[in-house]
This record gives C-alpha cells, structure tokens and sequence, in this order.
C-alpha cells in the first residue's frame, strides 16, 4: 500500500486553521438560518395569507435547487447585478444561511403545530398578547421537541459546508486540495481533512446530547 | 355581570348555539349543563372571545364585547378559565405558571407577583409544591395550579369546563373544594359540569342547554326536583 502521511506533516498547522475557518461560517449560517426560518414558520402558521405564500415560495426555492447553485449565485451574481464585490464568506454565510432557513422553518413550523393547542388558548385566555405567547410558550416546547431533527440539519450544515471551497473560501476542504496539489498527493490530505470534518461532527453530536439532556427537566 | 342576548354561533354550516339569551349577575354562581355536543363549552368560550359569536350580544360589565372595536386581551385579562385538561405549562413551575401572566400582562413586579402568587398556591392547598413542574402533580393537583394561575389575574369573572371529567373519582372532591371556598367568597362563576350534586349544592341556577339551544334555566331546587321540559326529564332521567 501506498500511503505516505509524513509528507503533510509541515501542512498540519495550516490544515487545522481550517477548522476555524469553517467553524466560523458554519455558526455565522446557524445563526442565521436559525433566526430567519423561525421568522419563516412564525409567518408559515398566521392567518395572514400574504405571508403564507411568501414563506412558502421562499422554502420552495431554497429547497428546490441546489445548495452550490445558490452559493455561486450569490457569489458571482452579486457583484455583477450590483456592482460591489462580495467576499467569499459574506457569500458563504448567505448561501448557507438563507437555505438552511428553508429547513429550519419546516422544522420548527412542525414543532409549532406539535405543540398542545391547549397551551395557546391557556395563554389567550390568560389574556397574554401573541408574541410573548410565542417566545415564552409555544416556542420553548417546540424547540425541546424538535432538538433532535434541528441538531441533524445543523450537523448536515458542518458537513455540506465543504462545497464553499469551489468559491476558494480557504476551509478545511480547501486546504485539503490546496496540500495535495503542492505535494501532488491528494488521498492523505483528503484523508485527514475527513477525520477533521468527522471529529467535528462528533463533537457537536454529543453537545446535542448534552442540551437534550438539560432540557428533559419537565418530563 | 354577563348580559347574553340573543347568542349564535354556526362553525360552517352547524349551528352550534341557537339564540342564547341569558343574564348572569355579580356573584352568582351559574351551572351550565347538557348532553355532549349541546354547545356548553362553545356558549363558555364565547364568553371570553375564545370563539366569536356569529350573531347577537354579549355585554359584561357596561362593556360591549361582542363589538369589533373591542381588545380582546383586555376582555380576557378580568375573566379567568379553567379547561378539562388544565393547559398548564409544562417547562414552568408551579409558582411560574402561577405568577407569568400577572407578570407580562399586568407587568407586575416579580416580587409582588411571587407574593400573591405564593398565598394563590396556599389556598388551594399546594404550597409544598412551589417548585414542582406540572408532570409531578397529579390531576387534582394540576386542576389546583390552574385556578391559582387564573385568580392570579384577579379576574371578576371565572370559567370552568369541566373541571373534574379528567380527574379520577378520588381526586374530585379536592377541586370542587377549591370551588365552592370561591363561590362562598363571591366570585361569579360560570361552571359546565356533569356534577350534577355540586351543582344542586353551589350554584344559584341551572342552564341546561340542548342541541344547542337553551331549553331551561331555574334554580338548581327546583330544577332538579321538578324539570319542565321533556327533555331536561329525558337528560335527567338518563344521568341520576
Ligand atoms: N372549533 C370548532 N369547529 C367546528 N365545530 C366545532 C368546534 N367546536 C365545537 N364544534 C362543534 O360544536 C358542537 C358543540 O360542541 P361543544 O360546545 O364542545 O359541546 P359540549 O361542550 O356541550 O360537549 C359539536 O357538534 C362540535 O363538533
Ligand atoms: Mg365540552
């Protein structure tokens, strides 16, 4: 067998830099899928049909093409349409960001309707105005049930975010070839960028677990 | 006082009440009975705008609340409820569930809400359970939180749905308890029960409403002993 790991030994410092590179856009995306989608199933379940289509259309297409499509859209369409250059992680976090939304907004509008419709007409009939009602009520028992299924698209994000080395953000994928390409070996890089990506995605397996865990107090 | 005058409610097609009318005054205490599916929950409900009459009107206190201009939250804050199934909330505690409405909606000091809240939770008997979350307590229990957590409100008015049907036969006793303390204090109630002795012990009248329609009211002595509608007879006769 032809393995030779000794030659990417000088590349370690510069491959493991990649794991804050990714780390960095990867939570930036979180945050903001997180936050848009929750807006997305807020407008998912009104009665306001106006908002309902718009939540609707906005899932579809982000669901409907694909993640390095839209990434390189936003990556060469921006400076063409408007004229400003945009930084490849500003594109990323974009991409990433604006379709992991799509997901987290079915993940929570299911969590939202799972909820005991009983605990909105306790909360209505206590007189409690709609948005507290939501963050403090309905929102904090449909998160702990959709834990799991957000930690699976959070964890999906880690992974899928290699493809932003084909906009040439320097993350761990794009280290990996940038190392195989200067030392023309590419399995061993590779081979080790994977053990990163794996390690990474073990990590935030257990960190699920563990807020899993803090959350089951009230059952 | 609860003026219902000429009440109906249809959810499509199906008319659910048929012209309601009925007056409910400070203080007393209203049974409201019938068979399943005759309306008793949706005639509670419309009270407090959980559902919106189709026709007709509700004043409660010189307020018009059937009207449209009417903030519904405001209606709601002076009428507290009581449902089959508690609805308390699971991730707080008791004195949590007991203490957050006065506090977001009354914007109530935490300290002055624990206060009342705590002295809530004393009287209906569970002031070792404080810091229980809602899955410790049993059923009476929990039925216990939930009219603490609608007094808290000071409400002028309370609604009860059914208060004991979810409760096993030995935990009933308990929560009408609770009940009958806050008839004998002067609260107007509004209760949709099937104890039928409760509500010959407690209630100052009976409305028994049937497919959707009120057939007869009366005091509870009378009513009981002397129905005047065949079919409060048949109910009647089928249910002691
Ligand atoms: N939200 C609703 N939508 C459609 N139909 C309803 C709704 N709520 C109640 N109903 C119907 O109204 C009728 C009366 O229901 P309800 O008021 O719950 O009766 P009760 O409390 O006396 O058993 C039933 O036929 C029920 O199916
Ligand atoms: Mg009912």
């Amino acid at each position: 067998m032809n393995l030779d790991f000794s030659q990417i030994v000088p590349y370690i410092p510069f491959m493991l830099e990649g794991i804050w590179v990714t780390l960095k856009f990867v939570s930036a995306s979180i945050v903001i899928g997180f936050i848009i989608g929750t807006l997305l199933a807020l407008c998912k379940i009104t009665k306001i049909p106006v908002l309902k289509v718009i939540a609707d259309i906005y899932t579809s297409i982000f669901r409907g093409t694909p993640l390095i499509l839209q990434l390189m859209i936003f990556y060469f369409a921006v400076p063409q349409l408007t004229g400003y250059d945009i930084e490849p992680f500003s594109s990323a976090i974009l991409a990433f960001g604006l379709n992991s939304a799509a997901y987290v907004s079915e993940i929570i509008r299911a969590g939202i309707m799972a909820v005991d419709k009983g605990q909105t007409e306790a909360a209505q009939a206590l007189g409690v105005p709609y948005k507290s009602m939501m963050v403090n009520i309905i929102l904090p028992q449909a998160i702990k049930n959709i834990l799991p299924a957000l930690m699976n698209e959070f964890i999906t994000l880690t992974k899928e975010s290699a493809i932003v080395s084909v906009i040439g953000y320097l993350d761990i994928m794009r280290r990996a070839q940038i190392v195989g390409a200067d030392i023309y070996r590419n399995f061993e890089p590779l081979l080790f960028a994977g053990v990163i990506y794996w390690l990474m995605v073990f990590v935030l397996t257990q960190l699920g677990k563990v807020v899993e865990r803090r959350m089951r107090y009230s059952d | 006082m609860i003026k219902v005058d000429n009440v109906s409610k249809s959810f499509g097609e199906n008319a659910v009440l048929k012209n309601i009318s009925t007056t409910i005054k400070q203080g007393e205490v209203v049974a409201v009975i019938g068979p399943s599916g005759s309306g008793k929950s949706t005639f509670l409900r419309c009270l407090n705008l959980l559902e919106q009459p189709t026709a007709g009107d509700i004043c409660i206190n010189e307020t018009m609340i059937t009207s449209l201009k009417v903030n519904k939250l405001e209606i709601r804050k002076n009428i507290g409820m009581v449902f089959q199934h508690f609805h308390l909330f699971p991730h707080m505690t008791v004195l949590e569930n007991v203490t957050y409405a006065p506090k977001k909606v009354k914007n109530m000091k935490k300290t002055e809400a624990d206060e009342i809240g705590k002295s809530l939770i004393a009287k209906v008997g569970l002031t070792d359970k404080e810091t229980a979350y809602p899955n410790r307590l049993s059923g009476g229990q929990k039925q216990r939180v939930a009219i603490a957590r609608a007094l808290a409100m000071e409400p002028d008015i309370m609604l009860f749905d059914e208060p004991t049907s979810a409760l096993d036969p030995e935990m009933v006793k308990e929560v009408l308890d609770v009940m009958k303390d806050l008839a004998d204090s002067g609260m107007t109630m509004v209760i949709v029960t099937h104890e039928m002795n409760f509500a010959k012990e407690v209630a100052d009248r009976v409305l028994f409403l049937d497919n959707g329609m009120l057939v007869e009211e009366g005091k509870p002595e009378s009513f009981f002993a002397k129905p005047q509608t065949v079919r409060a007879q048949n109910f009647l006769e089928k249910i002691l």
